[in-house]
């Protein structure tokens, strides 16, 4: 094991400096006002420009969780709220939180923040780009608000789109303009991608700094590399669906149509599959998951390591199983369409695929809490969201195990099962990875820490509350209760108790929904007010905190990018003074620091 | 330790909600009782993990809180243990999925004797078939249906000419009787699906999907729409009755074959049409 084992790739071993391998970049330098904060090249305002236009997309759709809530706990409280517009905002909410927020935020926000300054460079490879990417992303936004306004409304097809229904009249939306526009703003929204993704992902292999081998990346950028990657290769499926369902609703094509009877009409479609539909899209779908998750993943075993001075347990399988995940989550599509009517035989293939996923997911949660472990955990509140997210993300993963294996899915799918398991999966588990990330950042950001009390607040209510809302909820689905129903009648396999749990459902909810605000509260006025941080506040090893001022200026690193002379989680390193060694710390300056051999 | 003491409250309480809750899945009425064993299989397998996880998890943030005098121990890699790890979740997943995979397997494997009927989607009601006395259901096209077809049955199909038509909410099936549903949608995607049976698949326009059940108790049971299909989803209900042998034939006596409904609607040349194709 010498030439490979953990220690070889961790840290030089004496002061050596690695080569440069690719030519220092030229640096934009912006004029004006308007190319400086508007048409941004520098990768952080960009990173801050997705950001806050992601979370103002999602409080809409945060809104609409609670109408939706209402309607579902209290049916007689708003009759004006009719089963249309229910739908519209089952829609829209799943939409905006899947592709809108998360995406959005995950890649484009965080993204771009992160990967240049935890790799050690001065920006993306290709700033403009960058720049038009947010644009482009801005106007997909647009294009979707715009959709709330126009006659008949957004879209009602749910977040599916499946057809024949997204483009027949029996669906709100689905003979006017709302779903038109929802299909080009999904374009849009892929166009914009496109050009961040590449951005991403090139920046990553191209513009690390000297030393900064792959295997010293923190799992972070491990996490939005790989997540990057699916994208790239996912979206193209969801773009030309998009364009192939638009083409199918203007030109009267049939990619997707078979001949139908609608309301006692014959058509003229005839031939198209609505299967096809489901395939292209759930191949897209799926990885979308993990788009979403995979950065969660990688986020949080920083923000773990970081706050219990523990290095991360296993960092290579860490890795390894990032990377795994990524490739398998191409092969797991059909699961979300064992009861659509395909071939059953699929229904064996999928399933074996799907559980096997399961074991480098299951590794992952392992290693985080054997991080835990002999560690010196601080209850910071980053490390409390880290938590949080563990406990919902066991959850959520151990109720995939249920709905992977196909003939348990029989009688789930369709239920409140499914909307427990992927709000809790792929909903409050990254959001409270979101959370922690603000709260950790937060200092380098702004140069001022969060609130402390109302930070605290904001998690318990958070992580309980979300945590109470969901977990019943699966029970909804054992009784049976459909997913996507506007009013569920008196019906006889529904005791009359599911109502209160509904109710009880829907009011924790609004708890939950407003303790946002004062989240928001919280940033806005810590910006401007907050207790100024140390300029290294956690004690971090990895480069974002290196910078020689925080927040970090234009071009990041001053006049001398850092070199890399070890991993990201030198924590606690027997021997060394302090309990972390920084990634830009040769082995000369910590004498003593011994690394145990494994 | 209030932190470590509130994540055992989740999991305990994660765990008592599981055992005294009163909402459970409704008594089975078909033959689907093993996919309930199925379930239950994965609740223990999946929750056993869970609890450890969790509580393991609380040990540590009780056991190893922050003191400035202590440093954390430093120990990157344990292949060993990374590997137990990795077994032991492969054998937990391999028995999860092996039993699933048989029950799979009878789920989609038609028996012989099973009595073919036809339930056809739309927005936003049921309609059913029944193969009426030769036991066959006639062939259907979508471009056949008229007010007087609302089946699009095939006239160049005999077979269809004493099919029963049900245009009502309430189907009734017969106790202990295998049952295989051929699904149908002549609009959108809908889904068949009665809680207490388990069983369900999408309809899609342009297939014929199924699947197949024996029911294993009499009684009235609610018909969901599972599959969303527009404004009226959650409006489309229908009833299955599961009926004893004399009910049951009461029942089928009062419901009309193809052939008499269209001779009810005067539309007796369709039928000569049809008996034509047929050689009479
Ligand atoms: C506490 C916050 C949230 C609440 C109260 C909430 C509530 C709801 C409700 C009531 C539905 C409709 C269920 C139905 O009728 O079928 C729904 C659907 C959905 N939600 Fe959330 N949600 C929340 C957060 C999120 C987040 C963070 C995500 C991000 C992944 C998300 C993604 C979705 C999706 C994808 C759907 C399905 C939409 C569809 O059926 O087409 N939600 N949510
Ligand atoms: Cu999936
Ligand atoms: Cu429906």
């Amino acid at each position: 094991m010498a030439a490979d084992s953990y220690e070889d790739i961790a840290v030089d071993k004496g002061d050596v400096i690695p080569a440069l391998e690719v030519p220092p970049q030229e640096l934009y330098h912006a004029k004006s006002f308007w190319t400086k904060w508007i048409f941004c090249q520098d990768a952080k305002v960009i990173g801050i420009q997705y950001s806050i236009t992601a979370i103002a997309i999602g409080l809409v759709a945060l809104v609409l969780s609670w109408l939706m809530r209402l309607q579902l706990g209290f049916p007689e409280l708003f009759p004006f709220l009719g089963a249309a517009e229910y739908y519209q905002f089952v829609t829209m909410h799943g939409m905006i939180m899947v592709i809108y927020l998360l995406t959005a935020l995950f890649l484009g926000g965080f993204g771009n923040y992160l990967i240049p300054l935890m790799v050690g460079a001065r920006d993306m490879v290709f700033p403009y780009v960058n720049m038009v990417s947010f644009w482009v992303y801005f106007l997909a936004v647009l294009v979707l608000v715009a959709s709330f306004f126009v006659p008949g409304g957004p879209t009602g097809a749910g977040w599916t789109l499946y057809p024949p229904q997204a483009i027949t009249s029996g669906t709100p939306g689905g003979d006017g303009l709302g779903i038109i526009l929802m299909l080009i703003s999904l374009s849009i929204f892929v166009v914009g991608f496109t050009m961040g993704g590449l951005n991403y992902v090139i920046t990553i292999l191209q513009a690390r700094t000297r030393g900064m081998t792959l295997m010293r990346m923190p799992l972070t950028v491990w996490g939005i590399f790989t997540a990057t990657v699916l994208a790239l290769f996912a979206f193209p499926a969801l773009i030309v669906s998009c364009i192939m369902m638009t083409l199918d609703n203007l030109l009267g094509t049939s990619f997707f149509m078979p001949a139908i009877v609608e309301f006692g009409e014959q058509t003229e479609y005839s031939g198209g599959s609505p299967i096809l539909f489901q395939h292209l899209f759930w191949f897209f779908g799926h990885p979308e998951v993990y788009i979403v998750a995979l950065p969660a993943f990688g986020i949080v075993s920083d923000l773990i390591s970081v706050h219990a001075r523990k290095n991360i347990f296993g960092y290579r399988m860490m890795v390894w199983a990032i990377v795994i995940i990524g490739g398998l989550s191409f092969v797991v599509w059909a699961h979300h369409m064992y009861v659509a009517g395909m071939n059953p035989w699929f229904g064996y293939f999928f399933a074996t695929t799907t559980l096997i996923i399961a074991v480098p997911t299951a590794i992952k949660v392992y290693n985080w809490v054997i991080t835990l472990w002999r560690g010196n955990i601080k209850l910071t509140i980053p490390m409390l969201f880290a938590l949080g997210f563990i406990v919902t993300f066991v959850n959520g993963g151990i109720t995939g195990l249920f709905l992977g294996n196909v003939i348990v899915d029989v009688p789930l799918s369709d239920t409140y099962f499914v909307v427990a398991h992927f709000h809790m999966v792929m909903g409050i588990a990254p959001v409270l990875v979101v959370f922690g990330a603000i709260y950790h950042w937060f200092p380098l950001i702004t140069g001022r820490l969060l609130h402390e009390g109302m930070g605290r607040f904001h998690f318990w209510v958070t992580f309980l509350g979300s945590y109470a809302i969901y977990f019943p909820m699966h029970y909804l689905g054992f009784v049976g209760v459909p997913r996507r129903y506007f009013e569920m009648y008196d019906s006889e396999f529904m005791a009359v108790s599911t109502n209160y749990l509904n109710q009880f459902i829907t009011v924790v909810a609004l708890i939950v929904g407003f303790t946002q605000i004062l989240f928001l509260y919280n940033i806005i006025t810590s910006s401007k007010f907050g207790k100024k941080a140390d300029k290294n506040p956690w004690k971090a090893c990895s480069l974002e905190w290196r910078t020689p001022e925080v927040p970090p200026t234009h071009g990041n690193f001053g006049k001398e990018l850092p070199v890399v002379h070890r991993w990201a989680y030198d924590y606690s390193v027997p021997g060394a003074t302090d309990d972390f060694i920084p990634q830009d710390i040769p082995a000369s300056q910590v004498p003593n620091a011994e690394v145990e051999k494994t | 330790m209030f932190v470590a003491l509130l994540l055992v409250l989740v999991t305990l309480g994660s765990v008592a909600f599981h055992f005294w809750s009163p909402w459970w899945w409704t008594e089975v009425a078909s033959n689907w009782g093993n996919i309930d064993g199925t379930i239950v299989l994965t609740f223990w397998v999946t929750g056993a993990v869970f609890v450890a996880v969790c509580l393991f998890m609380a040990y540590c943030v009780w056991k190893f809180q922050y003191d400035p005098n202590r440093k954390a121990e430093y120990k990157p890699e344990n292949t060993k243990l990374e590997w137990i790890l990795t077994i032991f979740t492969a054998v937990g997943v391999g028995a999860l999925l092996a039993p699933g995979l048989i029950v799979w397997n009878k789920y989609v494997t038609v028996p012989e004797d099973v009595v073919d009927i036809e339930v056809m989607g739309q927005q936003w009601y049921w309609n059913y078939r029944l193969p009426g006395e030769d036991g066959i259901l006639g062939l259907t096209d979508l471009r056949n249906i008229t007010d007087d077809n609302p089946f699009g049955i095939n006239l160049d199909d005999p077979n269809g000419l004493d099919d029963i038509l049900i245009q009502a909410d309430d189907l009734h099936v017969l106790i202990d009787q295998p049952i295989k549903v051929n699904l149908r949608s002549i609009d959108v995607l809908h889904d068949f699906y009665i809680p207490q049976f388990r069983a369900k698949m999408d309809m899609v326009p342009g297939v014929v999907t199924y699947y197949w059940f024996t029911p294993i108790r009499t009684g009235n049971f609610d018909i969901l729409c599972m599959e969303y299909c527009g404004t009226g989803h959650y409006a489309m209900r229908g009833r299955v009755l599961v009926d004893e042998l004399s009910d049951y034939e009461e029942w089928l006596s009062e419901q009309m074959t193809f052939e008499e409904m269209i001779a009810s609607n005067g539309k007796t040349d369709l039928i000569k049409l049809a008996l034509n194709k047929k050689g009479e």
